[in-house]
């Protein structure tokens, strides 16, 4: 398989720093390398005090977000070859508070989408043709959310408006009105249809561009808005 | 009750099921992990909610483990897991004759088994190889191989635990031949500090040998990788296991809207040296694609290794002959005290590693306070963060 040597610019910070730098590391990669590999490369033989976050290693947990050249990505399912550039910029995503090098705090995206009360199970759309087996309710699976914050990062209006209820949430509102199981989409809807739910919205889907798990973000901001737009109608002519 | 502090070396799945355990229990509990949480082994596993049927046959210590703790994780994590069942299917002759040994073994370790004929195996599973003979179903699921700890961490966090990712054990403080406390570095800020502890557990999975020799003791884990390959879109909803052996790339576990081929097995000395050979690669698809046809032109989203953290001397070959069940060190019987180590097991096994531990580290407290995991609906993952 073929190699090659890239240099790695990384991100870099601890607490009580006067201000971060970067830190310059090579590594050699090989066709199947991704930016997570490199990290843990770069970890177990040059420096062990690199911080950043992961876990699943296949686009399914969602802690690895970073900013790869610029780009909001998962490092796991990133490959470096493929990015063309002989040197690979490594930054902490944007719009949540810096812990260190890569590692950014989660807990105040946490404490908005956990407002959305998503549950994380759905119905499986895969295979609705087949027969469900005995004994099984019906044909489920785990949401595609994977919580991983890129959205949030890439969204210029979450840059500017940090009361904004933000990408992932609404979109996780979405879910709970399309699929309500046992949640109150009512009070959902309520708590979106304001100036900083999803009116807030600029309508530049980056969240769909970068998006790793087909969840559409902007799309089904887009869809709030009809559905809350078509409720207003309906009142109007008295078909609430 | 005085208020005794345990400290837990390792992040993962045994590490968020022992603080909780503990927790609960009333005890002071500190975990360090010197990355994320659940950056180890935990988070790379396959994502099985093993029925146990996988070991019926070979391993049945392991497989009743299963079994007992698959029922006790749907009451504690209602709504985590993917609930769809497994399939067993044969393939081949060869698959069906063992069918009977297997069969036997499901009934041994009280696995729940339905047999269903070719025609209705694939009226449940359409994609499955239509040379199948015949497949039975067992209560194989899904889970988040990171959100079902993270229930876990969540649950002893808001009982009391503190829990210190990316805070790196340096060395173990010692009084003679009693383990006192760690030494930690925490890389977010680059600084170095003792914690203190009345019993300080080794949870650290592959690396839980490194760990010991810190301690002076010796405790026999032997790393095993697997690698893991992902593609893109679900071809079946259930668990589809192949029926014989184990042997590699024979379960597809379909999480999300990926399906995960899984595993090879080999043995290395060092966790941190985890390759992804090429033919690993290629063999999972090969292997997938017995069972499933359409896997061999699916599109890959990763390929990964994880190194299980098995129990046994050096010298095994490729891992497959050791058991997956665990074991819980007191190395107050090679002469440390405060000093205890838990290892092997199986995600699906974690509560019940836990619950071994936390017995022996209450034993060793003089303390009387019973296990409670077995009820305790855990906290949402969202609430780890909250």
């Amino acid at each position: 398989m073929a190699e090659k040597i890239i240099q790695f610019k990384v991100f870099r910070y601890k607490q009580g720093d006067p201000e971060p730098h970067y830190d310059t590391f090579m590594v050699t990669v090989n066709e199947r390398t991704t930016v997570l590999d490199a990290l843990e490369t770069i970890r177990r033989d040059q420096d062990g005090t690199l911080t950043f976050r992961h876990s699943c290693h296949h686009a399914s947990c969602g802690t690895c977000g970073m900013r790869v050249n610029g780009r909001e990505v998962l490092a796991c399912v990133t490959n470096v070859m493929e990015l063309g550039t002989s040197e690979v910029t490594v930054e902490p995503l944007q719009n949540a508070p810096l812990i260190s090098d890569l590692v950014v705090d989660m807990s105040g995206f946490y404490e908005t989408y956990s407002q959305a009360h998503m549950p994380l199970i759905r119905e499986s759309e895969y295979l609705t043709e087949s027969e469900v087996a005995e004994g099984v309710p019906f044909h489920m699976r785990l949401e595609s959310c994977l919580e991983c914050g890129l959205c949030l990062s890439a969204c210029p209006v979450v840059g500017t408006d940090p009361d904004y209820i933000g990408p992932a949430t609404l979109a996780a509102v979405w879910r709970v009105v399309q699929e309500p199981r046992g949640e109150d989409p009512e009070a959902l809807l309520a708590w979106i249809d304001s100036e900083q739910g999803c009116w807030r919205c600029h309508a530049a889907m980056e969240c769909t561009e970068v998006c790793p798990s087909n969840v559409d973000p902007g799309g089904a901001i887009m869809a709030l808005r009809g559905e809350l737009t078509r409720r207003k109608i309906g009142r109007l002519f008295g078909k609430a | 009750m005085a208020n005794y502090h345990v400290v837990i070396i390792g992040g993962g799945g045994t590490g968020a099921a022992l603080a909780h355990d503990l927790a609960l229990r009333g005890i002071r509990v500190t975990v360090v992990e010197r990355g994320e949480v659940t950056s180890g082994t935990t988070g790379r596993h396959h994502g099985l909610l093993h029925s146990g049927a996988r070991y019926a046959v070979k391993d049945q210590e392991s497989a009743k483990e299963c079994i007992q703790e698959n029922m006790i994780l749907r009451k504690i994590a209602p709504g985590s897991f993917e609930l769809n069942d497994g399939l067993f299917v044969a393939i081949t002759e060869e698959d069906l004759a063992y069918y009977d040994e297997f069969m036997e073994g499901c009934a041994v370790c009280g696995i729940p088994t339905r047999t269903l004929t070719r025609e209705e195996a694939l009226r449940l599973e359409p994609n499955l190889n239509p040379e199948v003979k015949l497949a039975v179903q067992v209560p194989d699921g899904t889970m988040d191989a990171m959100r079902l700890p993270l229930r876990f961490f969540a649950t002893a966090k808001h009982n009391g635990a503190v829990i210190k990712p990316f805070t790196e054990v340096i060395s173990l403080n010692m009084e003679g031949k009693t383990v006192t406390g760690v030494h930690v570095r925490d890389h977010t800020t680059g600084k170095e500090y003792d914690i203190g502890a009345d019993i300080v557990v080794n949870a650290a999975g592959p690396w839980a040998e490194k760990i010991a020799r810190m301690a002076g003791v010796d405790v026999p884990v032997q790393p095993s990788p697997g690698v893991l390959v992902a593609v893109w879109g679900r071809y079946n909803n259930m668990v589809i296991n192949r029926l014989h052996r184990s042997g590699d790339g024979d379960i597809i576990v379909p999480q999300r809207e990926l399906s995960i081929i899984g595993t090879s097995s080999w043995v290395v000395d060092d966790p941190d040296q985890l390759e992804v050979p090429e033919e690993h690669i290629r063999l999972m698809y090969e292997k997938g694609a017995e069972m499933i046809p359409a896997i061999k032109h699916a599109k890959m989203r990763a390929a990964w290794s994880a190194a299980r953290p098995l129990i046994g001397s050096r010298g095994a070959t490729t891992g497959r002959e050791l058991s997956r069940t665990f074991k819980c060190f007191d190395h107050a019987d090679e002469g440390v005290e405060g000093f205890v180590t838990i290892t092997g097991g199986k995600a699906t096994t974690a509560r019940a590693m836990a619950e071994t531990t936390a017995d022996v580290v209450v034993r060793k407290l003089g303390i009387d306070a019973p296990c409670r995991t077995r009820e305790v609906v855990l906290l949402p993952h969202t609430a780890y963060y909250t």
